[in-house]
């Protein structure tokens, strides 16, 4: 049971992580949960049917289709983070300074949190997946599957409590700071996802240029422990990056500053608004 | 700036596509949740292939962090796993979904 357990923990975590932070960062926008329950919804319910056809999804594409499948699903998540925060970039400061001082919800467009809601939807759909199929294994395999399965749903539990554990942290960070804290961490997952994707295309074998690994430090944190796992889902860490992996996530980070930098309002803009 | 990137990814892209065919194949299958063969050699600085067959009911994960594959393999199935080319050296792998039985390693040489 404690087995069954630990292995769906270790797969909730990742999208666990992503929902924490997108509740950070749409903190005081109004129908935030509303958007989140939708991603989360629809990740489960996708993530049902990817599972079902497992299969068809794996044969695809010469055999490359589930590489292809899971790079698509990453690139299309980092598209959206780019969106958020570029604009959070435009709108992050009014929404912190109307929080401060109403200290209710403000009404905002709903444009960033279709954008959010996408981003929750696709991590719950990928890790979800897995997690459909290890326990669609147990429940196949019959006998011993009951502790087994009270298993694996405590593990989904505990992934649940994890989440409210990163929002509640996140939360404890001043409001002045928490849109730039979470507009950061949206920038180190999205450079995480796109060196992940760009590791599935290698493995599709497509993107097979710079492939070498350009360091190794499984010596120092496992990527397969709890703690490397939780880093990898965070920052992106991985124990032997390879050059393109490693060229793509600093792109990423660039891309995401450019963007950020040329999305802030002007001063003068700023000024006017203050009056 | 992005368009840029995006440009260059795509031309290293289909540069990079026409010689991932020829990679040389090895066959892992997967009964009771255990590896058979449990030990692949294979020359080192060489990308290859490792066909999974599972014979096994239930879905399996084929990982492994070293190697950088993970690939989910549904019962009564296969799938083929790419691997890029690795320097000499000890690879391990497992089966996830049953990681206290399901164990090997790739020896690149």
């Amino acid at each position: 049971m404690l087995g069954a357990l630990i292995i769906v923990f270790r797969e909730v975590i990742e999208a666990g992580l992503i929902v924490g932070i997108v509740m950070a960062a749409t903190r005081g926008v109004a129908g935030r949960g509303r958007w989140v329950s939708i991603g989360i919804a629809g990740g489960v319910a996708g993530a049902g049917v990817v599972a079902v056809f497992a299969g068809g999804i794996s044969q695809a594409f010469e055999g490359a289709g589930q590489e292809l499948f899971n790079a698509s699903i990453l690139a299309v998540a980092v598209v959206m983070l780019m969106w958020h925060n570029a604009w959070m970039a435009r709108h992050g400061r009014e929404i912190a300074k109307e929080m401060r001082n109403v200290g209710t919800a403000v009404s905002q467009g709903a444009r960033p949190l279709t954008a959010l809601a996408i981003v929750v939807g696709l991590a719950v759909l990928r890790e979800g997946s897995e997690v459909v199929l290890f326990l669609y294994g147990i429940l196949a395999s019959g006998t011993s599957g009951g502790a087994l399965l009270t298993g694996g749903l405590l593990g989904i539990a505990a992934g649940a409590a994890f989440t409210a554990l990163t929002y509640f942290g996140l939360l404890a960070i001043p409001s002045r700071y928490i849109f730039s804290v979470t507009s950061w961490l949206i920038a180190l997952l999205a450079a995480g996802m796109a060196s992940q994707s760009v590791q599935f295309l290698n493995n599709a074998g497509l993107l097979v240029a710079l492939d070498s690994t350009v360091w190794d430090t499984s010596w120092l944190l496992s990527e397969g422990s709890l703690f490397g796992k939780m880093l990898h889902a965070l920052i992106g860490y991985t124990e032997r990056p390879s050059e393109m992996q490693l060229m793509v996530y600093i792109a990423t980070l660039l891309a995401m500053f450019l963007l950020m930098r040329f999305a802030r309002p002007s001063p003068r803009q700023h000024v006017a608004a203050a009056e | 700036m992005r368009s840029l990137f995006a440009l260059v990814g795509l031309a290293v892209l289909f540069a990079a596509a026409p010689d991932t065919v020829r990679a040389q194949d090895y066959t892992v299958t997967i009964k009771d949740h255990r590896f058979t063969p449990t030990e692949i050699k294979v020359p080192a600085n060489k990308r290859f292939e490792i066909t999974v067959i599972n014979d096994d009911a239930t879905p399996e994960e084929f990982e492994s962090k070293p190697m950088k594959v993970e690939k989910v393999i549904p019962g009564k199935s296969k799938a083929v796993v790419r691997i890029a080319p690795l320097k000499p050296g000890r690879y391990p792998f497992v089966g996830e979904f049953h990681e206290s039985t399901a164990k090997g390693v790739v020896i690149a040489e």
